[in-house]
């Protein structure tokens, strides 16, 4: 991937009504990148998208576009479009004309407009639909037509702010599939704001993960879900069971009542942490006196693995096995050093540990506007 | 048995509202200058109607006037809106409730104050004063129509514009405008209808040389209802009408496509 930076963001920090959005954000995005800002509703996310987008300025810090300094650049000054939550398409022009909006104001000639919004209808699979009026399209075509009309403008950055959130689960992952492959023919960098942290693994090349206005954590989406480097981001990243624990040396960890063989190290001795250990890595065995032992609560099928809530002393584990004990049985838990990650104390209380996976508030509030 | 009942009651409900209207109307194409007795056919008194100077030169007035004051309150209650829309929310309910004001505050206070107001600052009661005093009664109305129009914008048109290159304005003139247009067209309608219709207020800020045609309607029937004010009452009913239906019938276009797309949900 070409490495160079097409935008930095420098100690960004933004207040609305006297409550910081956003704490001091420093983040480099580089040319033909995917990068995905990823976090929970109010962590930040759409407001550092419009900081892009020039549709707010920061209260402190700067924003460069290649090299520049960009702070007072209005939006419709900057290289750059958005794809806006709910399409924000515009309902008294047709799609023809919604496409056409940009070149138009830049007084393109008109052979040259038709020319351009047939390619761009083309390439989001709607040709045809020229003259019909954008209300009468379902929710994944105006998706597409909220694609074409800003990617008609030829931008080097496109912009898009939970792009996918009023489509239902299908058409989401064919969406997702699509504009990876749309990046990838444009060859443009993509700034992607989304709380759906798988939609984020499939299509990123860098995730940002964001908390309560600060970035938690930049890396590729193999990276932040081997490695998160707190609790919080291993917990919304997938299921996590975070335990409290004892460092007692290098390689050697207390939590659950027994001592572990880890592979981390670098903490002071006796240090309390967090322990962070991923349902599918754990593997369920016999009972035994050889093993930690819990009792099994619930189980739920959940189609690829079974979803099993297991009691052990005084923790409460969740585990994905394609086997179901009993409820109610004893069973016992192995863990290999490489399944268990141990990260500093943190604050972070369980954000999804029982959500359901695409049925948010955001999503639902959408429906009920329209 | 209910059924009965409820078409009863509307029935009732409409023959006491619109009786008088029929009955008005009927008379005014009653050749005898009675009311009572029924002598016959006839379009005199509108031809009549049409001769009077006086009711000529007052529905010129009224015509005027009313295009003058609702074109200059539709101008500035569709800026009002949008400068309410963007206020903080506590600002915003103030300013909106200060809007409501006029609406609400009896016409006899506004006509008398806007009086008082424009003798202390020595304006002469004319065009001026009618248009001024029509102006302030016709915002509100503007911006109760152009309000809820941008409130059910999506808040991101105007960002999308911008986005797409427009400067301010162009969002403005080619995003912004054509959103809430339905709700201005109403505004300016309803403010012509009020300006036409307003007594109270008129009589207090007139002048002698720009009687509007209420006033001068109620000038004749101090001496004697003549059936000429049968005529030009059927006729402005009827102008009303006319544009109420063709109000309705803007609604009921605008809002059809919109409920075609629910029902595809």
């Amino acid at each position: 991937m070409d490495k160079n930076k097409i935008i930095e963001l420098k100690n960004i920090e933004m207040e609305f009504d006297g409550e910081r959005v956003l704490k001091g954000i420093n983040l480099d995005i580089h040319d033909k990148e995917f990068v995905t800002l990823l976090g929970p509703s109010g962590c930040g996310k759409t407001t550092t998208l419009r900081i892009v987008g020039g549709f707010v300025t920061p209260d402190k810090g700067d924003v460069f576009f290649g090299g520049k300094r960009v702070n007072d650049v209005p939006p419709y000054k900057r290289p750059v479009n958005t794809v806006f939550q709910k399409y924000a398409l515009f309902p008294h022009l047709n799609v023809y004309e919604n496409v056409a909006f940009g070149l138009r104001l830049k007084k393109v000639s008109e052979p040259e407009i038709a020319r351009r919004v047939g390619e761009m209808l083309e390439l989001v699979d709607l040709k045809g639909y020229d003259k019909r009026g954008v209300n009468q399209l379902s929710g994944g075509q105006q998706q597409r037509i909220a694609i074409a009309r800003a990617l008609i403008n030829n931008p080097k950055v496109l912009l898009l702010d939970e792009p996918l959130g009023a489509l239902d689960l299908k058409l989401r992952k064919e969406m997702q599939i699509e504009l990876k492959k749309i990046q990838q023919r444009m060859e443009i960098t993509f700034i992607y704001v989304t709380h759906d942290q798988e939609e984020a693994l499939t299509m990123s090349d860098t995730v940002v993960v964001m908390k309560d206005g600060t970035i938690q954590q930049i890396g590729t989406p193999q990276d932040i879900y081997n490695e998160p480097t707190n609790a919080f981001v291993a917990d919304f990243i997938g299921e996590s069971n975070i335990l409290p624990g004892i460092m007692h040396r290098d390689r050697l960890v207390e939590f659950a009542g027994n001592n572990f063989e880890c592979v981390d190290g670098g903490f002071d001795p006796m240090e309390p942490v967090d322990v962070v250990i991923r349902p599918e890595d754990i593997k369920l065995v016999p009972a035994s006196d050889e093993v930690l032992n819990g009792v099994v609560e619930n189980v739920q099928f959940k189609g690829v693995h079974y979803e099993i809530i297991v009691k052990a002393y005084s923790d409460t584990w969740v585990i994905h096995s394609t086997k179901a004990p009993e409820v109610g049985s004893v069973v016992g838990i192995t863990l290999t050093p490489e399944d268990i990650h141990i990260m500093k104390k943190s604050d972070v209380k369980k954000v999804n540990y029982f959500k359901s996976d695409y049925d948010d508030a955001e999503g639902s509030d959408i429906e009920q506007q329209i | 048995m209910k059924k009965i009942a409820n078409k009863l009651y509307i029935a009732l409900v409409f023959i006491f509202l619109y009786a008088p209207i029929f009955v008005l109307i009927a008379n005014s194409f009653n050749e005898s200058k009675s009311r009572t007795v029924w002598t016959g056919f006839t379009f005199d008194w509108y031809v009549k109607l049409f001769n009077n100077e006086v009711i000529l030169k007052s529905l010129g007035n009224t015509l005027i006037i009313a295009a003058v004051a609702a074109t200059i309150s539709t101008i500035l209650g569709t800026a009002a809106a949008i400068g309410i829309y963007n206020m903080k929310k506590i600002t915003r309910s103030l300013v909106i409730n200060i809007t409501y004001i006029p609406i609400m505050n009896s016409e006899m206070v506004t006509g008398v104050s806007l009086m008082l107001l424009f003798v202390a600052l020595h304006i002469d009661l004319g065009y001026l004063t009618l248009i001024i005093a029509h102006i302030t009664f016709c915002v509100p109305y503007v911006i109760l129509n152009v309000l809820p129009k941008l409130r059910q914008m999506n808040r991101n048109l105007y960002d999308a514009a911008l986005d797409l290159g427009c400067n301010p304005w162009q969002a403005f003139r080619h995003v912004i405008i054509p959103e809430i247009m339905p709700g201005i067209v109403t505004g300016f309608l309803m403010s012509i209808t009020y300006s036409i219709d307003d007594f109270v207020i008129s009589y207090f800020t007139h002048g002698s040389t720009s009687q509007t045609l209420p006033i001068t309607i109620y000038s004749m029937t101090r001496r004697k209802v003549s059936p000429e004010v049968n005529a030009l009452s059927a006729i402005i009913f009827v102008v009303v009408l006319v544009v109420l239906l063709i109000m309705n019938f803007n609604d009921l276009r605008r809002t059809k496509p919109k409920k075609k797309k629910e029902a595809a949900r």
